[in-house]
């Protein structure tokens, strides 16, 4: 039983652990508004807006593929479809703007595309106490990258996105209004929703078959793609444990955060502009928004697929993990994580409970470039994660990390010590190219040959070497797109 | 005795009389004549702020969730939902297909298959060759074997994978080239020549010569295959589709149960997107969903679920293109030969056609000379490609496009200059198939407006400059322009049929043959009604595309839809308006009589005389006095384009009414460590002669674009060695997104260009020729690309241009003309 409100109505439904929000909307609510373009996440015909509240007891709105969100954690949340936006006959800012910039065609993205531009008008509004922020292009992109369309072309989508400020706002009570107070589930519900570490690692010893879910934005897959089933899911997202991130030194002294499991890309987002930009930038181009604000680092990183975008950073920043299990309480160095292809060092029943980022090193760079077909939204065919200090020089504590170069994230240690000790030279960094033949023997897929990832990966090192290059002479030359460096 | 609506509308009209009046009056003074029936506007229009920049007709609709597609239409609830069962592997016998787990899975309702079918189990659109199930022989990864029908969607899916299935697999042929080498095509080779081609390669300064490949497309409608059949009282059935010809579709379903064409009725009121992939390849579903509905008697639904939809389906045809061009000393092509080999999959579908229209447009806006062009129809074992905005025409014309950057680097002059030197010209003015070009003044002032706005000669000398000094960024520019020529080439595709209602409130109705998919087609065609009945927009009303409306009607395909069925509901309009105007002088003002001359409909009334003399009668007091005096208020309407015919023995005609042109600027910056690369810039202007709505022809000329951009970039379909497509889902295959929108995009309508031919009040179609401005990104990325090459070669770039491609072509320059270190390559495994 769940318990939401959609669009200002109180619902109280029956669903099973591996329903999904479209499949409620659509099959059991009728409510056919929001579509179904590929029931994997990827084209956002499906887009609603969850609105739940923070810490602060603000509600936020954000948008989600209903298509692969479960059900289940609408409980508790406010759901908004394109059908709640209208008052009557008025037409919604995000709606009234598309019509007058003739931003639908086919009409059948049309609704998903609404519901981006609503949360971007609804972020906008936001706070009345602070200054609405620009909408800069990669602010759109971060909106609406999530959203395909096949006719327009896009253009008068941004236009109206840029003039949907212009049209009246359309501002229903409910929106601001509380959730309805979730009844807490049964403890032996087959959708768990733990609130804490402890009831967490019960439900695990209780239960050890159930599957963990978080976003679900790899999960789903299993139901829409592969058929699965679920009887029983454990839903990490509301353990407060896995939510915080904190400040830590840890035992060998090292300063920095342990990020918990359950954070996800867009709260990490701004919090690592801040730390570490080019981690930061990665995140923008990892999946969409709606991906963005479900998808967790815990997940990505127990997902263990080789090409998944945070592991060789977090590899490049020698990043920690903190288990928990039912044995106790663990850390683990990430460079002992992956054992091979979709395994990992993860014991039956453990958590990742958090991942330790250190504290920004001034005298260190970090760089990371992700290689793809398409610049949003696309998984990486190549991601170079480079991190080194310069001392008098010399290229000191060099960690080369690639994703997409082997069966699973991995240093390249061939290459990082050819450059160990050296000086940044064109001779170098020549011989670490050479060294990434026995680094990794990568395969051909659908996302590129292995020659192509070979040689691309060694052009990142020499991309690597002129970045250097250029920061020590000041040389004016470019040498990597804008598109692809802010 | 029935009563009719109390009017009020029309006096409100009555107030603003007088500026109503004057504009119409201006207006029409302004218009000009044509040759044709049709006068044009001889306003200007400024794109979205014109006189016609309506909104899509379904718009509000569309951003409210209220607009219907196929899955959203209530069914009873007893309906049940398709699934089907697919071939895995590319080429075998079957040899068992054992259901019996299938039909006992809690759930399931119906199995069919091959010998469950009454009727007709080909179901080849023109030409025999697609079984409606596998009997035997199985052609392609993804071939329907069977179908499930079951309660619910899950259900059937999931009792799909209980059939026991056997195939005796045998190698997949899957290299078209190969299969045109051993004589393996779908349709005969055809040929159009013009001219001594070997005089003229003999007499040539320089030949040239090259290969290429041009990848397919997937369609990617965001809306998924999918229709929903109801069974009749009678033997027949009600089948709503997602669907560009409905038509076919009513025959094809007919056909398969076995009952005559008059007990299916097809309806379609919008498509989440077509693009071609609903023109033939919707049928197929609703024939499997019209045979369960009849053998179950009850409603019965079908979606195909994304990753299904791609691998089923045909896409738009891969090409394996060779040219060999006598140029002269200023690089002008005196001659020559073409080969255009399409891979068209297990079916011939629609690839006659398709592969012709390559050739048609392997000319694009040159003058080839004495040239012999041949077109192969190669059978593999895929899906049967099929029909996709441009219908064959771009993958013809990036041979030509692809020649001329060669002939621009051999000769040392610049692609652009050497384009423009190959235009059809005075004395050169007739195509290889024997059809003059008649604007070629047109498309010089339309490439010398672009050249100016774009500032092409300026950004070219900046662009040199910079890829001189950067050794990693190379940037790149191209001016591409396309000419498309209009009309199908099955000459009987070329009709329309129009429904006119008119109800005793005023208001009316119009339907026609066209489906709208998202081009905005059933706007025009209401305000193509609006504008000849003298109404406003909102009095006439479109409904949904029925089979027992208006029927036999062709597909909408071609960018035909708004010329055909325009120019159907117009002849409806003017019958009708004819008899309105015939009643009004015999029986209206009888005391003084109207005047028949220059009786006209216009800002909502029936005006007739001019000054003192002019009387004005609201349109729904004529409307209803007509039906008063028992004159019918409904009318049909039908347009044939007229002059157009080839004949394929000889390979010369005129098979188009009129061409279409266009042209583009694009700018490019490339990565050549990478081979990333972005769009920096786009300008581009189009003819769309006299627009009927300039707001939805930007849009399509916008949307056009972009997807011509991701077809030759980003949008890669790969299969494995055994015929599998592995990109089979947007994860995997990527069209454009919102970011790949160029940050600077000038697009423009090319203005005070009425269509030459009497087309619909002088416009021009618009679907599919903007489709082909994309080839100016690709044209670009080889201009990018040739700086390493200090623009002495114009580099090998197959499509789609992956960051892959481009980077391996980048370095294949670089072996040749630099002496940067060889990367990758020798330590590869």
């Amino acid at each position: 039983m769940i318990d939401f409100l959609l669009n200002g109505q109180p619902r109280h439904c029956e669903v099973t652990p591996d329903t999904s929000v479209l499949e409620l909307l659509r099959e059991t609510l009728g409510q056919t508004g929001t579509k179904e373009g590929c029931a994997s996440g990827d084209c956002g015909a499906c887009t609603v807006a969850i609105g739940e509240t923070d810490a602060d007891g603000r509600l936020h709105y954000h948008s989600a593929n209903a298509c692969i969100t479960p059900a289940h954690q609408l409980h508790g949340r406010h759901l908004v479809t394109v059908e709640g936006l209208a008052d009557r006959d008025t037409l919604h800012p995000a709606q009234a703007a598309m019509v007058a910039c003739h931003g639908s065609q086919c009409g059948f993205c049309t609704p998903g595309i609404v519901m981006s531009l609503f949360t971007l008008h609804e972020a906008q509004r936001g706070d009345e106490r602070q200054l609405p922020t620009p909408l800069t292009p990669q602010r759109l992109e971060a909106a609406l990258g999530g959203n395909l369309c096949r006719c327009t072309g896009y253009r008068p989508i941004r236009d109206a996105a840029l003039t949907m400020s212009e049209h009246p706002d359309v501002q229903h009570q409910w929106l601001d209004a509380a959730a309805p107070k979730p009844t807490a589930p049964a403890p032996d519900a087959p959708f768990a929703q733990p609130k804490t570490l402890a009831e967490l690692v019960e439900l695990r010893r209780r239960h050890p078959e159930a599957r963990l879910v978080a976003g679900a934005t790899d999960l789903w897959l299993e139901v829409t793609q592969r058929l699965e089933r679920f009887e029983r899911l454990i839903d990490v997202t509301r353990v407060t444990e896995l939510n915080r991130i904190e400040v830590t030194t840890l035992d060998d002294g090292r300063e920095g955060w342990w990020i918990g499991g359950a954070v996800t890309y867009s709260r990490l987002e701004p919090w690592l502009e801040a730390q570490y930009e080019p981690f930061a930038h990665l995140l923008h181009r990892l999946g969409s928004a709606q991906i963005r604000n479900r998808g967790t680092l815990g997940g990505n990183i127990a997902n263990a697929s080789p090409i998944g975008d945070t592991p060789p950073v977090l590899l490049a920043l020698g990043a920690r993990l903190w288990l928990t299990g039912p044995d106790g309480e663990r850390e683990l160095p990430l460079d002992d994580f992956f054992v091979d292809y979709k395994q990992t060092a993860l014991r039956k029943g453990e958590t990742i409970r958090a991942v330790f980022l250190p504290r920004p090193d001034t005298e260190r760079t970090l760089k990371v470039w992700k290689l793809s077909k398409r610049r949003e939204d696309d998984i990486s065919a190549v991601l170079g994660a480079f991190a080194w200090t310069l001392d008098d020089g010399v290229l000191r504590d060099v960690r080369l990390a690639f994703g997409g170069m082997a069966a699973i994230p991995k240093r390249a240690h061939a290459a990082e010590a050819a450059l160990e000790g050296q000086p940044p030279t064109p001779a170098a960094f020549q011989a670490a190219r050479l060294a990434l033949g026995d680094d990794y023997q990568p395969m051909s897929d659908v996302r590129g040959s292995a020659h192509y990832r070979q040689l691309s990966a060694a052009n990142l090192l020499e991309r690597l070497r002129l970045v250097m290059a250029q920061e020590t002479t000041d040389s004016p030359r470019e040498v990597m797109l804008h598109a692809y460096a802010h | 005795m029935r009563t009719l609506t109390k009017l009020d509308a029309p006096s409100r009209e009555t107030t603003d009389l007088d500026d109503a009046t004057t504009r119409v009056r201006e207006e029409q003074r302004g218009r000009i004549k044509g040759d044709g029936p049709l006068a044009r506007d001889a306003q200007p229009h400024t794109a979205v702020s014109h006189q016609h920049a309506q909104a899509h007709e379904s718009a509000v609709k569309h951003v409210t969730g209220r607009a219907a597609y196929i899955d959203d239409l209530k069914a009873p609830a007893d309906c049940l939902h398709l699934a089907l069962g697919l071939s895995p592997v590319a080429h075998g016998r079957l040899t068992r297909l054992d259901l019996d787990k299938v039909r006992a899975i809690p759930g399931v309702v119906d199995v069919v298959g091959f010998h469950d079918v009454p009727g007709h189990t080909d179901i080849g659109p023109v030409f025999p060759g697609d079984p409606i199930f596998v009997d035997e022989a199985i052609s392609y990864a993804g071939q329907v074997l069977f179908a499930v029908a079951a309660e619910s969607h899950r259900a059937a899916r999931e009792a799909v994978q209980a059939a026991v299935v056997e195939i005796d697999e045998q190698p997949a042929s899957l290299d078209p080239v190969a299969a045109a080498e051993r004589g393996e095509f779908v349709r005969p080779t055809h040929v159009q020549q013009s001219g001594d081609l070997e005089q003229a390669l003999a007499e040539a300064a320089h030949v040239i010569e090259a290969e290429q490949f041009v990848g397919g497309q997937e369609h990617f409608y965001l809306e998924g295959q999918a229709c929903l059949v109801q069974p009749t009282e009678d033997e027949g059935v009600i089948v709503h589709t997602s669907n560009q010809h409905p038509s076919e579709t009513q025959k094809l379903v007919a056909e398969v149960l076995g009952i005559p064409f008059h007990a299916v009725t097809v309806e379609v009121r919008r498509m989440g997107g077509g693009f071609g992939g609903k023109e033939t390849q919707a049928s197929p579903w609703a024939c499997i969903a019209a045979l369960v509905a009849r053998r179950t008697g009850r409603a019965t639904r079908v979606r195909l679920p994304r990753a299904e939809d791609m691998r089923v389906t045909g896409k738009r045809h891969p090409f394996h293109n060779r040219y060999r061009l006598g140029i002269d000393a200023a690089g002008v092509i005196q001659g020559g030969e073409i080969t255009v080999i399409g891979d068209c999959g297990y079916s011939p579908d629609l690839s006659e056609a398709i592969v012709d229209r390559a050739m048609f447009h392997s000319d694009n806006v040159y003058s080839l000379g004495a040239a012999r062009v041949t077109g192969h129809r190669a059978r593999t074992h895929t899906a049967s490609n099929t029909a996709f905005r441009g219908f064959g025409g771009p993958q013809g014309m990036m041979v030509i496009e692809a020649a001329m950057d060669e002939i621009a680097r051999r000769i040392g002059e610049d692609p652009l200059t050497v384009r423009k030197r190959n235009f059809y010209r005075p004395g050169r003015q007739t195509t290889h198939y024997g059809q003059q070009v008649d604007q070629i003044a047109l498309l010089e002032e339309l490439v010398e407006q672009l050249e100016a706005s774009s500032d092409y000669w300026a950004r070219r000398q900046t662009i040199t400059a910079f890829n001189a000094e950067s050794p990693v960024i190379k940037r790149g520019l191209a001016l591409t322009p396309v000419k498309f020529g209009i009309s199908f080439t099955a000459k009987h595709l070329n009709q329309a049929g129009a429904l006119l209602h008119v109800y005793t409130d005023g208001s009316v109705q119009i339907n026609h043959g066209g489906t709208e998919m998202g081009q905005g087609l059933h706007t025009k065609i209401c305000q193509v009604v609006a504008r000849e009945l003298g109404l406003d927009l909102a009095t006439v009303r479109i409904t949904a595309t029925r089979t027992d409306k208006v029927p036999n009607t062709s597909p909408t395909a071609a960018s035909s839809g708004a010329d055909l069925n325009g120019q159907a509901a117009r002849d409806a309009c003017v019958r009708l308006k004819q008899r309105l105007f015939d009643f009004a002088h015999e029986h209206l003002y009888t005391d003084q009589g109207l005047d028949r001359e220059d009786m006209r409909l216009e800002a909502g009334h029936l005006v007739a005389g001019h000054g003192e003399s002019e009387r004005r009668i609201p349109w729904g007091e004529l409307v209803q006095a007509a039906y008063l005096n028992r004159i019918s208020l409904s009318e049909k309407g039908f347009y044939a384009t007229p002059l157009i015919h080839y004949d394929r023995a000889t390979g010369q005609g005129r098979p188009f009414y009129y061409y279409a042109f266009g042209a583009a600027v694009a700018e490019v910056s490339v990565d050549t460590l990478t081979g990333e690369y972005q769009v920096d810039r786009v300008d581009i202007l189009h003819d769309v002669g006299d627009s009927l709505n300039p707001a939805i022809d930007l849009g399509q000329v916008e949307g056009g674009f972009i997807q011509g951009m991701g077809w030759l970039t980003s949008e890669e379909l790969k299969w494995n060695e055994a015929g599998r497509l592995l990109s089979d889902g947007p994860a995997t295959y990527k069209i454009p997104t919102f970011g790949d929108l160029p940050p600077v995009f000038n697009v423009q309508l090319l203005e005070g260009h009425p269509n030459s031919m009497a087309s619909i009040y002088r416009s021009k179609a618009v679907g599919e020729p903007p489709f082909m401005l994309g080839m100016a990104v690709w044209s670009a990325l080889r201009d990018a690309l040739a700086s390493l090459a200090d623009y002495r070669e114009a580099p090998r770039l197959d499509t789609p241009a992956t960051p892959e491609r481009v980077l391996l072509a980048a370095e294949a320059l670089r072996a040749r003309h630099s002496d940067w270190p060889p990367v990758g390559r020798s330590d590869t495994p």
